[in-house]
């Protein structure tokens, strides 16, 4: 079990998905996201015929590797360590954090640039680190403009889908000093300019640069990453020591492995066929190499994954983080990220976020859902998201933890569905009845007990005798 | 007069699952789905012994219930040559989730599985067992098609009913954009959570109004009963219909949710 | 056992408790030895298998769909005016940050005098960069660069524009050709430091969906195809 990081879901997912409905600019700015990002991937798809044999011979990389995991684990330490770099393992959040800390301090760092990585979020590294005096730099454009506002991603690909550019230029004439503040910052242009600018500080003066990893290669002992920026390029390759973060499932085989998965990744996520940047990182600088970082260090995050392996959750652990779930989920294309109130939202995040917290604090992320298998449709490794929802439906059901009236109402439900006879006579009664409590209306506008479903629709009404009842008198007519 | 192709069972016994909302809510539905499989050439029954198929149970987590439900299905449909539901999502759990959940159960996993293979939708099973090539019927009115996701993607139908409607004289189909997005019912989560539900149907009758439909059809009551019912609160003029009516030609009864005499 | 040996432990025999797995076993051992070692493909899309002039529309398109700017030059000497025309046609001084690579510093300079080389990694005030790429797949378009003295890596993130010339016969159809060619130089199973798989110039589309270049790393990508 994971560690209770700041990460795990605090709020009322309720509350915040009942806001987020309510913010027409959110709305706006999601419908976009989603449309956009539906077309490019389908474009993508249609772009590849070998697309759907990609899909099932990546799908059997990761299920090959999670069966030998503690051995290509032990493979890829050997890599990294023959290549000159060093391998830590974290079993907990705090584990990963407290390494994180002491690799910093251990290299005098001051400052510290950052790639986008989910694993940090998920352990709660920056306030770790910053608590302990040392600046941190997020360098991917939506998370700076995230971290100077304080703010949290809306969606996992577009982390500030649910801000403006005028909203943003605030938050760099307060945030960014020195600048003079008159500077037009109209255009979007104008804004990337200038964190473009900003950020080019960070990146020469940082002593330690942390990124993550979308995979990890035992073949060779390298980590890779996915950008477009080449924030990622910049955070791992100026500063004096590089710092990866990853979690264990990260790992694939070879090289070959890594191509069929990257094949996959960008056409999923934004639809492109490759994002801009695919980086491998070996070992540190090689003696005569003029660039690069002196250490090379590799952190690698359990918190929660072996709880995973070899158990009915088993599946969630090939998932590559490429977000197609997301952009395809009609649940998160209408409440945004912020909502799941969780590192990882939409369906891979309500597959994960409970393996990693406990059902007990998730739960409305594995019931949020309508079972409209979308995700499961566009998942790059076929990972049976609905049904893994429904594995945590049960948990969730033998603890207990669904309000009263819900379990009333499915057990009593489920108590006449066992007793045809009883389930018949009682309908048989009580059809007629509310057919004409409706009266020639033919529907409910308000009704007792099912507020829940007439507060934003009209019940329309039993037509009166139940199918089975009419069904027998016909069948006993003379 | 019901067309078929040449070369399809003679006089298949098949038995009708009425599915719960179908018996309680509407059973012309069920009226209208006995004549259609009679009209092809089936001996139709229908076991009193049914209740419901056990989905929402089985999405609610009730696994222990869904297994006793699935078991008294098993039990009462399997001496049938075929199952035939008016309800993708009903079907779909037979076919796709029984196997599953008595998967652990030797006396009961053969039979869930000898059942799911011949348990169909009801349009499915009429173009693809029945071999129905075109019914008779009169609907003068644009209508739109709803997909639900069950009949979509648990079952791969999208074809079958379309090829019924175009053999309804008057009927023309528009179809709507985005088809493969969920109109947000999802059984216990239309009342779970009511808000995103009811954005999501927004959404679905944003799309069915820009087709220029002023019909409805679908295979499934929980969509229709979802939409009908945001429809009817918004004022719209735009009516609900499950599919086996208008195949069936039985049009008297007022579409979904609709006021029992025209106002 | 330190700490660091305890925290191996604990997350590997985690993961072989897990996986019902004992430590020792020789059937697993061999499946993961065979599997490094003979590092089989998987599909390869079938765009890739095209003869060698349609390969190289195919990468050029490629790069252009991503706003990168593509020269052919069938001699040195017309490489090098690429260049130059390039520096000159977006007001950049005449002046190339580039590394020890034997085949850049011995293009025929002479060809475009005035320009001044400086050599070594990139410091974050040269306007442009000068990279040879070791390889490139065709299949999406992409260029392959190596870190060492040769190329130095931040030649291809900290200059604004970013200069990559790639021999003809350098590119292949797809990315196991690339692999392959990387462990003929580097042996088997081994890399440098920096493997750059680069598709286009940088870009962000970060706020209001708006892609904007340049956004840390080169606002312009020109690659010189030679031969």
């Amino acid at each position: 079990m994971a560690d209770a990081a700041k990460a795990a879901p605090t709020h009322s997912f309720s509350e915040a998905a009942a806001q987020a409905l309510a913010d027409q600019d959110l709305q706006r700015a999601l419908l976009n996201v989603k449309r956009g990002f539906i077309a490019k991937r389908a474009k993508a798809r249609d772009k590849l015929p070998e697309f759907a044999r990609l899909r099932d011979e990546a799908k059997a990389i990761k299920d090959h590797t999670l069966s030998y995991l503690d051995l290509y684990l032990e493979a890829y330490e050997r890599k990294v360590i023959e290549s000159g770099g060093e391998v830590h393992f974290a079993p907990t959040a705090k584990d990963a954090r407290d390494i994180v800390l002491r690799l910093c301090r251990d290299a005098g760092a001051r400052l510290v640039t950052k790639g986008k990585s989910m694993v940090s979020e998920e352990i709660g590294l920056d306030d770790h680190l910053e608590a302990a005096g040392i600046e941190v730099a997020e360098t991917d454009l939506g998370e700076h403009i995230l971290q100077i506002r304080g703010d949290t991603p809306s969606h996992i690909i577009a982390p500030v889908i649910h801000l403006n550019k005028e909203t943003i230029a605030a938050d760099f004439i307060r945030d960014h000093d020195g600048l003079p503040p008159g500077r037009s910052l109209d255009t979007v242009p104008d804004l990337v300019a200038e964190a473009r600018a900003v950020l080019r500080e960070k990146f020469l003066g940082a002593d330690v640069g942390i990124t993550g990893a979308n995979l990890l290669i035992a073949e060779t002992g390298s980590s890779v990453i996915v950008t477009n920026e080449g924030n990622g390029d910049l955070t791992e390759t100026l500063p004096a020591t590089h710092i990866v973060l990853a979690s264990i499932e990260k790992l694939v085989p070879t090289l070959e492995d890594a191509a069929t998965v990257l094949r996959l990744l960008a056409r999923s996520a934004t639809g492109q066929e490759i994002t801009t940047y695919t980086t491998f990182a070996t070992g540190p600088a090689r003696a005569d190499d003029p660039d690069g970082p002196r250490a090379y260090h590799v952190v690698l995050l359990d918190n929660g994954r072996s709880g995973m392996l070899g158990n009915e959750f088993h599946d969630m652990l090939r998932c590559i983080r490429c977000g197609a779930c997301l952009n395809h989920c009609p649940v998160y294309g209408a409440i945004g990220g912020h909502a799941y109130g969780s590192v990882y939202p939409g369906p891979m995040g309500a597959v994960l976020t409970p393996a990693l917290y406990g059902i007990d604090q998730a739960r409305d992320l594995p019931n949020a859902s309508s079972f409209c298998g979308r995700c499961e449709e566009v998942c790059p490794m076929a990972i049976p998201l609905p049904a893994l929802m429904r594995k945590w439906r049960e948990r969730d059901f033998d603890r207990g933890n669904p309000p009263f009236r819900q379990r009333l109402a499915l057990k009593s439900w489920a108590f006449l569905a066992k007793r045809p006879r009883l389930y018949h006579a009682l309908s048989g009664f009580v059809m007629p009845v509310l057919a004409r409590l409706a009266g020639a209306d033919g529907r409910f506008r308000h009704f007792p007990l099912a507020e829940a479903w007439t507060g934003t629709r009209d019940l329309p009404a039993p037509e009166g005798e139940t199918f089975q009842a009419r069904y027998r008198k016909s069948r006993v007519k003379p | 007069m019901t067309e078929k192709r040449a070369g399809t069972p003679a006089s298949p016994h098949v038995a009708l699952f009425v599915t719960c909302l179908v018996d309680l809510i509407r059973p012309s539905v069920g009226f209208a789905a006995l004549k259609l499989l009679q009209d092809a050439g089936a001996r139709v029954e229908v076991p009193a012994e049914q209740t419901c198929c056990g989905q929402p149970a089985y999405n609610s987590g009730n696994r222990a219930d869904a297994i006793a439900i699935a078991r008294q299905v098993v039990e009462t449909f399997e001496r049938f040559d075929y199952v035939v539901a008016p309800s993708g999502s009903c079907a779909g759990m037979i076919k796709r989730h029984y196997p599953e959940l008595l998967a652990d159960d030797p006396a009961y996993a053969s039979r869930a599985r000898a059942l799911a293979a011949k348990t169909y939708e009801l349009t499915s099973s009429l173009v693809e067992v029945l071999g129905v090539t075109a019914v008779e019927a009169q609907f003068p009115a644009t209508v739109t098609y709803h997909d639900s996701c069950s009949s979509l993607r648990e079952l791969n139908i999208s074809d079958a009913p379309r090829r019924l409607l175009a053999g309804v004289d008057g009927l023309t189909l528009k179809e709507m954009d985005e088809r493969e997005v969920c109109c947000g019912f999802g059984g216990a989560f239309a009342v779970k959570y009511p808000e995103i539900s009811m954005t999501m149907a927004e959404a679905k009758i944003r799309n069915i109004a820009a087709s220029g439909a002023t019909c409805v059809l679908a295979a499934d009551l929980g969509c229709l009963l979802h939409l009908a019912g945001r429809l009817s609160r918004d004022g719209s003029p735009i009516t609900c219909r499950h599919v086996a009516e208008v195949l069936a030609g039985m049009n008297e009864t007022p579409a979904i949710g609709q006021p029992q005499t025209p106002e | 056992m330190s700490q660091a040996g305890q925290h191996r432990q604990s997350i590997l025999s985690a993961v072989r408790t897990a996986l019902g797995a004992r430590l020792g076993d020789p059937a697993r051992d061999a499946a993961v030895t065979e599997r490094l070692r003979g590092h089989p493909r998987g599909t390869v899309p079938a765009r890739a298998h095209q003869d060698e002039p349609a390969l190289l529309d195919l990468f050029q398109s490629m790069l252009e769909s991503q706003g990168t700017e593509v020269t052919r030059a069938t001699t040195p000497e017309e490489a090098v005016q690429a260049i130059a025309a390039d520096l000159r046609l977006h007001h950049l001084p005449l002046a190339l940050r580039l590394g020890e690579d034997e085949v850049l510093r011995t293009l025929p300079w002479g060809a475009t005098p005035g320009i001044k080389l400086c050599f070594g990694a990139a410091d974050g005030d040269d306007r442009a960069g000068l990279s040879r790429a070791v390889a490139a797949a065709a299949e999406t378009g992409t260029l392959v660069l190596v870190s060492g003295p040769d190329n130095p890596t931040t030649l291809a993130f900290l200059p604004e524009s970013h200069k990559v010339l790639i021999h003809r016969v350098d590119i292949v159809p797809c990315y196991e050709d690339v692999f392959d060619r990387l462990r003929a130089i580097y042996g088997e199973g081994g890399l440098p430091r920096t493997v750059n798989l680069i598709s286009g110039p940088s870009r962000t589309a970060d706020i209001e969906q708006t892609i904007v270049r340049g956004a840390h790393g080169p606002k312009r990508l020109h690659v010189v195809i030679l031969g």
